[in-house]
C-alpha cells in the first residue's frame, strides 16, 4: 500500500511480552482458528498500516476499544492527514479509564507526547488534520460543534436501539432523521459536494465517521436525502476512510459496534422525541434497559433462563409457551416483585442442522446463524417477552467457558477416550448426526425414532442401536464405522449429582415431571455421555487429536446460558458462580429436562468452580395442534412468525397459551375453544369488570341529572340515591372498585403487559403504582383521582374469523370440512352480501361505542342502537341463522 | 437557545464555540486559541466538553463527576491548555459559574484546584462581566476532609 505513508504501530494492550497464556489472547487465537472468516485483526488491514515495532515513548499512543464507534473517524483522519502521524494503538477494553483525570471511560483516546491527553474524537481528528498544517474554517468548526451538540446524542441513541436492544425501522431511524435531513438540505442548499464548500475538510470526516455504522445499511439509509447520498458516497470510497471501516467493522456492519455499545450506559432519546412504540412506562423501561444488572447482597437474586430456541427452526407456539413466555411471566411478576431479576435466552447455533441448511440455502453456517437469529427476536418481541439479553451461542466467549469447564473436566479425570461406532453414509460422505438418522426404536418399535431420542417413548437413543437405520437426506442405509471421541464419565459423577440433588429438591419448584425424569435417569444409573462430534460448526475441541472435532450441542448448548451472560457483562461470574446469593430458574419443556437437570449439573460439579445449578426446574409437558402435531413440514399449526398476521393482539394469544399451558399433562391448541375463552373470559368477564367501572364513576359525576337512568341493580347505583351516608358508601364503594382496577391492571401485567399499560392508561395510574405488586392489597389511588378515558379492552372473535384461520393453519385434517354444511343454508343472500352486512355492523357498533364514551345525548345514542340492531337482524336473515334475543345492556 | 451570528458579509454563524471563536478571529486576538497544534485541539476540546458536558441539564451526580474530573485535570495546571490563557478558560468559566456559585464552602475546599482556576479565571480583567464574583476562603477549614 504505497501511498500511505503514515504508520500506525499495532499492539494489543491487553498481552504481555511474555503473554501465551491468559484468557485474552488464547482466546483470540481459539477464535482466529476457528472462523477463517471472522478474525478480529484482519491481517490484511495490518499490512496497509504499516507495522514497526517501538517503545512506549516517543511518538502517540492511540487507545482504541472493539467496537467504539469514535474509531472510525479517528483512523480515517489518521489515514487522511498521513504526514508524521506515527501512532502506537493499543486496544483496550471497553471499561478501561485510560484517562487519569476522567471518572468514566472514553475511547478513543489519543495520548501525546506530552503527556496530555485528547478524549474528544473530533480534537483527535483535529489534531491529527493541525500537525499536517490543515487549519479549520468557521464553517468546519460550525459542523464540528454541531456534530458533537446535535448530531452525535442523535446518533448514539439511535446506534443503541439498533445494536444492543435489536430494534428496527423507525424506532431506530426516528431520533436521527431529522439531523439525516439537515445534512441534506445544507448540501443541497449550497450546491457543494463537501459540508464546508468546494474541497474536503475536517468535518467531511468526523461527520461520515460518525454516520457510516447507521448509513451503510441501506435500510436505515432515507431514499429521497439524494444529496447526503452522493456525498456519502463520495467520503465512503476514499481510500482511508474504506481502510478504518475495514479495520473497526471487520466486514461485520454495525454489529461490530456491539461489543462496546453493549457496555454503554442507554443514552437518553434526543429531547421531544419519543422512540418507543412500546406502551412501557418510563421508569420500567429505565429499570430493564439502563444498568447492568448484577446480583446484590442481601436482596432476593433471580436468574431466570428459558431453553434456547434452536436456531434454524421458526418456534411453534408449543415452542413459545413451553420455554420463553412461561419464563416471561414469570420474570415479570418477579421484577413486580421487586426482586434483582435476570432473564435472560438466546438462540442455539450449532451443530449438523446449521451445516446442513448453509448447503441448502448456499450460505455460511455463519450466515444462516444471523439471519434466523433475528427472526427469532423479531418473534419474540412481537409476543412481548422482556428479555433483558437474547443472545446466541456463536460467540468466542462461548468457546472460552466450554473449553474453560472441559480443561476442568479432563485435569479432574472426568473425561473419557473411546473409539465410537458411528453411522456413516457412503453417498453423503459423511458422518451421520444423530438427527439425520431415522429408524426403528430399539425399545418401544416406534418407526420414525430419531438418532438421539425416541420422540415416542422419551428414551435417548444410540444412533448405531436403531434397527432399520436411514439417512434422512438420501433414504440410503448407512454403514457403521468407528471414530475416537470423548465421553463425559457420568458414572463417576453419579454421587455428588445426587447428594446435589437430595440438596435441592425438597421445598423447591421442581415440576413434578422434571422430577420424575430425573429420578427415573438416576433410577436406571448414568452412563458415560459421548461429547464430541465429527463436525466443523461448533466448538473446538481443544486436545490433540481431536482438532477436527467440535463438542456434541448437549455439551455446550446449556453453556450457553454462561456465555451469553458474559457477552452482557464481565462480570458474568457474579451471576454463575455464585450459588450462595442466585437462585437459578430454568424454563423448558419436558425433552430438555436431563441436560438441565443431570447432564449440565454433572458438568459444572465435576468443575469444581462453584458454578450456580439450578434451584428450580421447571418443565412444560407437550402442546399439540387441535388433535394432532405441529408439523412446519406439513404445513399444520401455527408458527411464531404467523401468529401475527392472524390480525389476533399479542396478548389475546399470550392469555391463550398461559390459559391452556400443558401442566400436568399434554394439552391441544384449539380454534375454537381460543374463540370461547377470549369471548368469555376476557370479553365479558374481565373487559366487562373494568368498564363498569367506568360507568360506576359517571354515574357518581352525573347523579343529580341522570341518577335514575341506571337500572342495572348495583349496590353503588343504589346507594348512591339513597341518604348522605348511603352516597359516601358509593363513593367508597367505587374509590375501591377503581383499585381494586388497578391492582388487577398490576397483576395482569405479566400474563398481558399491552392490556396491562391500557388499562393503566385508562385510569391514569401514577407510575409507581404500576410497577409494584405488594403482598396485601392496598389503595394505591388516593381519593380524587381522576380516571381517564376509558374504551374496550378486546374484541370479540367471530366465528368465520376462526374457522378461516383454522382453514388456514390446517388442523382441520380430523373433521375434513364443517364448511358446507353452513353455506346450504345460506339461501337468502350469497357470501359477498353476508361480507358487506358484517362490515357495516362493525362500522355502525364502532358509532356506538364512540358515541357512549362521548357521554352524546341519548335520543342520538338509542338511535344509533336501533341502526345496529336493524343491521344484526339483516346479518342474521342473510346468514340464515335465528334470531338472536337482544343481548339488553349486561355487556358492554 | 443555541446563539446565532448575523454578520454583515457571509452567511450566518450558529453555535456557542462556532460564534466565539470567529470572533476571537475578527478581533485579532488568535493567541487566545492556542498557538500550537497541541494547544489549539486541546483549546477545542474543552470547547466542546462545554457545550456537551456543562451546558443543558445535567444531573447532580453530573456536575460531581465533572467537578471532579476537573479537579484532577487541573492538578498541575495553571490553564486548561497548560500555561496559556485561552478561549477554553473563558467560557469554561461561564459555564460553570451557575454551579459553583452554589457549592459550600466545604465543596469549594473539596475540589480546590477548580476552586483556585477559577477564582484566577474570574479576576482577569474583563473577564467577570455582569456576573457574580465568587467568594473563596483562602485557608483551609477542612483540612482533613480528602
Amino acid at each position: 500500500m504505497a501511498g500511505v505513508s503514515c504508520l500506525l504501530m499495532w499492539h494489543d494492550g491487553r498481552s504481555s511480552p511474555l503473554s501465551g497464556g491468559g484468557a485474552g489472547p488464547s482466546l483470540t487465537q481459539n477464535f482466529i482458528s476457528r472462523r477463517g472468516s471472522r478474525r478480529p485483526h484482519n491481517p490484511k488491514t495490518k499490512d496497509r498500516f504499516r507495522l514497526r515495532q517501538r517503545g512506549l515513548h516517543g511518538g502517540m499512543r492511540l487507545f482504541v476499544s472493539e467496537g467504539a464507534p469514535g474509531s472510525l473517524p479517528v483512523l480515517a483522519a489518521a489515514g487522511r492527514a498521513r504526514g508524521r502521524a506515527e501512532l502506537l494503538i493499543s486496544t483496550v477494553g471497553p471499561e478501561e479509564c485510560v484517562v487519569p483525570f476522567l471518572t468514566r471511560p472514553k475511547v478513543p483516546v489519543l495520548q501525546l507526547d506530552s503527556g496530555n491527553y485528547l478524549f474528544s474524537t473530533s480534537a483527535i481528528c483535529r489534531y491529527l488534520f493541525l500537525l499536517s498544517g490543515w487549519e479549520q474554517d468557521d464553517l468546519t468548526n460550525q459542523w464540528l460543534e454541531w456534530e458533537a451538540t446535535e448530531l452525535q446524542p442523535a446518533l448514539s441513541a439511535a446506534l443503541y436501539y439498533l445494536v444492543v436492544q435489536g430494534k428496527k425501522g423507525d424506532d431506530v431511524l426516528g431520533p436521527v432523521r431529522r439531523a439525516l435531513t439537515h445534512i441534506d438540505h445544507s448540501l443541497s442548499r449550497q450546491n457543494c459536494p463537501f459540508l464546508a464548500g468546494e474541497t474536503e475538510s475536517l468535518a467531511d470526516i468526523v461527520l461520515w465517521g460518525a454516520l457510516y455504522p447507521l448509513l451503510q445499511d441501506p435500510a436505515y439509509f432515507p431514499e429521497e436525502l439524494s444529496a447526503l447520498h452522493s456525498w456519502f458516497q463520495t467520503l465512503s470510497t476514499q481510500e482511508p476512510c474504506q481502510q478504518a471501516v475495514e479495520t473497526v467493522l471487520k466486514q461485520q456492519g454495525v454489529l461490530a459496534l456491539r461489543p462496546y455499545l453493549q457496555k454503554q450506559p442507554q443514552p437518553s432519546a434526543p429531547e421531544g422525541k419519543t422512540v418507543s412504540n412500546e406502551p412501557e412506562l418510563p421508569s420500567r423501561a429505565f429499570s430493564s434497559f439502563c444498568l447492568t444488572r448484577l446480583p446484590v447482597a442481601g436482596e432476593r437474586n433471580v436468574l431466570i433462563t428459558s431453553a434456547l430456541p434452536y436456531v434454524n427452526n421458526v418456534p411453534h407456539l408449543g415452542n413459545i409457551i413451553g420455554c420463553v413466555l412461561s419464563a416471561d411471566v414469570f420474570a415479570r411478576y418477579s421484577r413486580l416483585r421487586q426482586w434483582n431479576t435476570l432473564y435472560l435466552c438466546g438462540t442455539d447455533e450449532y451443530g449438523t442442522a446449521t451445516e446442513t441448511k448453509a448447503m441448502d440455502e448456499g450460505l455460511t453456517p455463519q450466515e444462516i446463524c444471523d439471519k434466523y437469529h433475528v427472526i427469532h427476536a423479531d418473534i419474540y418481541r412481537w409476543f412481548n417477552i422482556s428479555f433483558d439479553i437474547f443472545g446466541r451461542t456463536t460467540t468466542p466467549q462461548q468457546t472460552k467457558i466450554t473449553q474453560d469447564i472441559f480443561q476442568r473436566l479432563l485435569a479432574r479425570g472426568f473425561v473419557l477416550q473411546d473409539s465410537v461406532e458411528q453411522l456413516r453414509c457412503e453417498r453423503c460422505a459423511r458422518f451421520l448426526a444423530d438427527r439425520f438418522v431415522e429408524g426403528v426404536c430399539p425399545f418401544c418399535g416406534y418407526e420414525e425414532a430419531r438418532g438421539d431420542q425416541c420422540d415416542k417413548c422419551g428414551k435417548l437413543i444410540n444412533a448405531i442401536e436403531l434397527k432399520k437405520p436411514l439417512c434422512k437426506v438420501c433414504r440410503s442405509s448407512p454403514v457403521v464405522k468407528s471414530s475416537q471421541h470423548l465421553f463425559l464419565d457420568l458414572p463417576k459423577l453419579e454421587k455428588r449429582v445426587e447428594e446435589w440433588l437430595e440438596r435441592t429438591l425438597p421445598g423447591s419448584d421442581w415440576t413434578p415431571n422434571a422430577r420424575f425424569i430425573i429420578r427415573s435417569w438416576l433410577r436406571d444409573g448414568l452412563k458415560p455421555r459421548c461429547i464430541t462430534r465429527d463436525l466443523k460448526w461448533g466448538t473446538p475441541v481443544p486436545l490433540e487429536g481431536f482438532e477436527s472435532k467440535v463438542f456434541y450441542v448437549w455439551f455446550d448448548a446449556t453453556i450457553g446460558y454462561l456465555s451469553i451472560t458474559a457477552n452482557y457483562t464481565d462480570q458474568w461470574e457474579k451471576w454463575w458462580k455464585n450459588p450462595e446469593q442466585v437462585e437459578l430458574y430454568q424454563f423448558m419443556a419436558k425433552d430438555n429436562v436431563p441436560f438441565h437437570g443431570i447432564v449440565f449439573p454433572c458438568s459444572a460439579l465435576g468443575a469444581e468452580d462453584n458454578y450456580t445449578l439450578v434451584s428450580h426446574l421447571i418443565a412444560t409437558e407437550y402442546l399439540n395442534y387441535e388433535d394432532g402435531k405441529f408439523s412446519k413440514s406439513r404445513g399444520v399449526g401455527v408458527f411464531g412468525d404467523m401468529a401475527q398476521d392472524t390480525g389476533i393482539p399479542a396478548d389475546i394469544w399470550r392469555f391463550y397459551l398461559l390459559y391452556i399451558r400443558p401442566e400436568g399433562q399434554d394439552s391441544a391448541f384449539s380454534w375454537t375453544d381460543m374463540l370461547l375463552k377470549n369471548n368469555s373470559e376476557l370479553l365479558n368477564n374481565l373487559g366487562n369488570f373494568i368498564n363498569r367501572i367506568r360507568d360506576a364513576l359517571r354515574s357518581i359525576l352525573t347523579i343529580s341529572r341522570h341518577g335514575n337512568q341506571y337500572i342495572q341493580v348495583n349496590e353503588p347505583w343504589k346507594q348512591i340515591k339513597g341518604s348522605e351516608a348511603d352516597r359516601q358508601r358509593a363513593g367508597t364503594v367505587t374509590g375501591v372498585a377503581v383499585n381494586i382496577a388497578a391492582l388487577l391492571s398490576v397483576m395482569l401485567q405479566p400474563y398481558m403487559p399491552t392490556v396491562s399499560a391500557t388499562i393503566q392508561t385508562q385510569l391514569q395510574l401514577p407510575p409507581p403504582a404500576c410497577n409494584i405488586l405488594v403482598t396485601d392489597f392496598l389503595c394505591t389511588l388516593p381519593a380524587g383521582h381522576q380516571i381517564g378515558t376509558v374504551s374496550p379492552l378486546f374484541q370479540k372473535l367471530e366465528n368465520d374469523q376462526i374457522e378461516s384461520l383454522r382453514q388456514r393453519f390446517g388442523g382441520g385434517q380430523v373433521k375434513p370440512s364443517p364448511k358446507p354444511a353452513v353455506v346450504e343454508t345460506v339461501t337468502a343472500a350469497g357470501p359477498q352480501q353476508i361480507q358487506v352486512l358484517m362490515e357495516e355492523v362493525t362500522k355502525q357498533g364502532n358509532i356506538v361505542r364512540e358515541l357512549k364514551a362521548q357521554k352524546a345525548d341519548k335520543n342520538l345514542v338509542a338511535a344509533e342502537v336501533a341502526k345496529l340492531l336493524d343491521l344484526k337482524k339483516q346479518l342474521a336473515l342473510a346468514e340464515g341463522k335465528p334470531l338472536e334475543a337482544p343481548k339488553g345492556k349486561k355487556k358492554k | 437557545q443555541t446563539p446565532v451570528l448575523q454578520t454583515n458579509n457571509g452567511p450566518s454563524l450558529t453555535g456557542l464555540t462556532t460564534i466565539a471563536a470567529h470572533l476571537v478571529k475578527q478581533a485579532n486576538k488568535e493567541y487566545l486559541l492556542g498557538s500550537t497544534a497541541e494547544e489549539k485541539a486541546i483549546v477545542q476540546q474543552w470547547l466542546e466538553y462545554r457545550v456537551t458536558r456543562v451546558d443543558g441539564h445535567p444531573s447532580k451526580e453530573d456536575i460531581r463527576t465533572l467537578l471532579k474530573d476537573l479537579n484532577s485535570y487541573l492538578e498541575d495546571k495553571v490553564y486548561l491548555t497548560g500555561y496559556n490563557f485561552t478561549l477554553a478558560d473563558i467560557l469554561l468559566y461561564y459555564g460553570l459559574h451557575r454551579f459553583i456559585v452554589d457549592l459550600t464552602v466545604q465543596e469549594k475546599e473539596k475540589y480546590l484546584n477548580v476552586s483556585r482556576w477559577f477564582c484566577h479565571i474570574q479576576h482577569y480583567p474583563g473577564i467577570r462581566q455582569h456576573l457574580s464574583s465568587v467568594v473563596f476562603i483562602k485557608n483551609r477549614l477542612y483540612t482533613n476532609s480528602h
